[in-house]
């Protein structure tokens, strides 16, 4: 299994197996399939200034990827309605950054795209782990679950993604 | 700190002459069970241009006691650094300093 990510000579490297790559990438693509391109509505200013709409998500893994910024759901909703185009097209940026440099034996990350892996990996591991509904105690969860146990696999998963991501940042630092 | 990258660091560009001796608004980052202690120190730092001393510090407080304030300013710049933090997946609101 890949060692994670280092640092050599200022680069970020990291090593992948072929199955491993094959995970990454259907994650960041699931992930694809759910930040939709920014909705910006049918007034050209408004799709010219990203202006998009203000409800929050109903699906619990968008309304944690795209947060209310305020507890007054007014100012939530203005508030959106101004950034959150930009948000879902900037994730989707970095989860196709992801998809181009990810490949088998050698990854090699300039500075810039080590940040959208970071943030990226960061948005497919909110996303199973809102779908899997962790807590702070998974990874003792995920020690005493019997590989039986139907949710294994995609514990095993999370996990992973969880070491890959912790490389990554002290790679960076 | 290895990498700063495009985003980053706002807090510094601010000029240090800038002292206001009220800064009315706060961003508060929340606490979460997916992100990474390691991560969220990272891009405080990332973002705020914060020592890693200062950066563990906060994240800490977001740890144990459920959320910290992480910058303070004026609501168009509590807005900007919430969006950059929520492009980074954290939990980050806005709101007036005085709501506790």
């Amino acid at each position: 299994m890949s060692s994670g990510f280092s640092s050599k000579g200022g680069v970020v490297v990291a090593e992948f197996e072929a199955p491993e790559v094959a995970i990454l990438r259907s994650l960041v693509e699931l992930v694809l399939g759910l930040v939709e391109p920014g909705e910006t509505g049918d007034d050209p200013l408004e799709r010219a200034l990203g202006i998009g709409a203000g409800e929050a998500p109903s699906d619990p893994v968008l309304a944690r990827l795209f947060p209310s910024a305020y507890d007054d759901t007014g100012d939530a909703a203005e508030f959106r309605r101004y950034t959150e185009a930009t948000l879902r097209d900037g994730k989707r940026a970095d989860a196709r950054t992801m998809l181009d440099t990810a490949r088998p034996g050698r990854t090699e990350l300039t500075p810039e795209q080590a940040q959208a892996w970071l943030r990226a990996l960061n948005d497919v591991r909110l996303t199973l782990g809102v779908r899997l509904e962790v807590t702070e105690e998974v990874h003792e969860e995920i020690a005493t679950m019997s590989e039986d146990d139907p949710r294994y696999p995609a514990y095993v998963t999370y996990d992973w993604l969880t070491y890959l991501q912790d490389t990554l940042v002290r790679a960076l630092w | 700190m290895v990498n700063v990258g495009s985003t980053a660091p706002i807090a510094v560009e601010r000029p240090s002459s800038d002292v206001r001796p009220d800064l009315p608004w706060v961003t508060i980052v929340w606490n979460d069970p997916v992100n990474l202690m390691s991560y969220v120190t990272y891009v405080f730092q990332t973002v705020f241009g914060y020592t890693r001393e200062k950066a563990e510090k906060l994240m800490l407080d977001v740890h144990h006691k459920g959320k910290a304030v992480v910058s303070s300013g004026t609501r168009e710049e509590m807005e900007r650094d919430v969006q950059i933090l929520h492009s980074y997946g954290l939990w980050a609101t806005v709101q007036p300093d005085s709501v506790k």
